[in-house]
């Protein structure tokens, strides 16, 4: 590791090489975000699947004034009870169905004139019958709806699966760019020292001694940029979620993330600066290579 | 050591430079390359430190032909073994006298432990004590002519091309730096010098190949001649 602190070439004045942290910095803030933004999604769907897992809900059409909603309500969570399955039946109550509407409505009690219809969470621990069971509950009311969140679910899964996709989409244009970046800053760098590599091969250097420098360069460059776009993607990141704890509303969901998505994100910058650090070294090797 | 058989150079279209040079360098054989300014004295030698290819004929160096058979990664193993002091000394300029004697001993793998003490005791017999971490554009023409013979003979070279190595130097230290080359010439080392100066090559009996009009000629050592 000698050659990561003392190069026989002049690389760190090269003005081809200054604005290699700066982009690699841009690039790794975007990537670094949109590699977070891919990681909550994934952990925003896993955490929404995990609590609807095994739960269905019965929605009850508002009842006439007339009718006895009670001995309905108590008739259809009895039939939910004994359906073979179920583990827990719980009615909706006012508050509750408040709470729920409050991102939309705001706080306090609801308006009296608002009918709402009743809920019935179920709680089951094997598959339902669902065909079966819409048919015994259209005895008490043809209206009657499951909800067992299927579309829900799909839609989850689908914007999940788009983040990823997004999030590949920007890490590979990243890492393309970065790789464009490189080679064209190696090339310069080559054309610029080409008497002092003469020199140094003239000593006795073997290619792979003079594509070394350029390789913990590159890693110099790249670590530093990446480092500094990494910090500033989090710093983005944190202030995001602290705005979406106090200041968003409750339609926005939490972007948190796990202690190995952070490591992930962490690992962005490390990534590119060690592609970076390659493709420095291959465009070296290959264009000394075409010297006679 | 050195073979050159009917060698041929020209620069692209341009006039022979050198033609039919047919000459070979014995180990532990010390010669003066001698011509006029511009007869391809350097020419000759960069053919011999692998940095120019001849237009035609055949080069063998160290019993190793130099064509295009010769392997782009054996190429720096031989040039290992050559020591050049270059006209223009092509010393780098962002790196201390003692980095840039160290090149050679870093390129081909040296401990950094064992290179420090080595260097800064070559540098001080070149008299360059007082100048180990001085950058070259701090130092005189002659020191840092001294610092590209250090670098030159730092690996202990089989064969040692120096290019006009006196071009800058006074009469005395020139004078020194010739005892120098005859030193190493005694402990084996092949010496080829470059020199224009008819003077300092009466100093010495040694060999000569003489160009003129892009022929080589040897000259026997004085004492043979008699």
């Amino acid at each position: 590791m000698r050659l990561f602190f003392r190069s026989d070439l002049p690389l760190a004045g090269d003005a081809s090489g200054r604005f290699l942290p700066w982009i690699i910095g841009c690039m790794v803030y975007l990537a670094a975000l949109a590699l977070a933004a891919a990681l909550a999604a994934d952990n925003l769907a896993a955490r929404w699947h995990a609590d609807l897992a095994g739960r269905f809900t019965v929605e009850v059409p508002p009842a006439p004034a007339s009718s006895d909603k009670d001995a309905k309500l108590r008739g259809i969570t009895d039939l939910l009870a004994k359906t073979e399955g179920v583990t827990a039946v719980r009615l909706i109550g006012a508050a509750d169905k408040a709470s729920l509407l409050r991102p939309w409505l705001g706080g306090g009690d609801l308006p009296e004139d608002i009918v709402l219809p009743d809920l019935i969470v179920v709680q089951s621990a094997t598959a339902i019958d669902m065909a079966k069971l819409s048919k015994e509950l259209t005895a008490f009311d043809a209206a009657i709806r499951i909800d067992d969140h299927g579309r829900w679910h799909g839609d989850l899964l689908a914007f999940s699966n788009s983040m990823k996709i997004l999030a590949f989409i920007v890490l590979s244009l990243v890492a393309l760019a970065a790789i464009s970046t490189v080679i064209f800053v190696t090339r310069t760098g080559l054309a610029i020292h080409r008497r002092v590599i003469e020199i140094v091969h003239l000593v006795g250097a073997q290619d792979s001694y003079i594509a070394r420098q350029f390789l913990f360069h590159a890693l110099r460059l790249g670590l530093a940029g990446g480092a500094a776009g990494a910090a500033l993607a989090a710093g983005t990141w944190i202030a995001l979620q602290h705005w979406l704890g106090t200041g968003g509303s409750g339609l926005l969901p939490s972007l948190s993330l796990s202690t190995g998505d952070w490591i992930a994100v962490a690992a962005v910058p490390v990534a590119l600066s060690i592609v970076g650090m390659f493709t420095a070294q291959v465009t070296v090797l290959i264009l000394l290579g075409r010297e006679p | 050591m050195v073979l050159f058989e009917n060698v041929s150079l020209r620069y692209g279209d341009g006039p022979a430079i050198l033609q039919h040079v047919t000459f070979t360098l014995a180990p532990g054989s010390f010669h003066f390359i001698v011509g006029a300014s511009g007869a391809g004295k350097s020419s000759l030698l960069r053919m011999m430190y692998l940095a120019q290819r001849p237009s035609g004929g055949r080069i063998n160096l160290f019993g190793q032909d130099i064509d295009e058979r010769l392997k782009r990664r054996d190429r720096p193993l031989l040039r290992r073994r050559v020591g050049v002091v270059f006209q223009d000394f092509r010393l780098l300029a962002h790196l201390s006298a003692l980095d840039n004697v160290a090149l050679p001993l870093r390129v081909a793998g040296v401990p950094e432990s064992k290179i420090r003490d080595h260097v800064t005791e070559l540098l001080r017999w070149v008299g360059l004590a007082e100048h180990i971490d001085a950058l070259p554009a701090t130092l005189s023409g002659g020191q840092q002519q001294r610092v590209a013979i250090a670098r030159a003979v730092i690996t202990r070279p089989s064969l040692l091309l120096a290019d006009e190595p006196t071009g800058n130097l006074d009469d005395a230290i020139a004078l020194r730096l010739m005892y120098l080359f005859a030193e190493l010439n005694k402990v084996g080392t092949t010496i080829v010098i470059a020199t224009h100066s008819e003077r300092l090559v009466q100093q010495f009996t040694h060999r000569q190949l003489r160009i003129e009009q892009g022929t080589v000629r040897l000259i026997p050592q004085r004492s043979e001649a008699a």
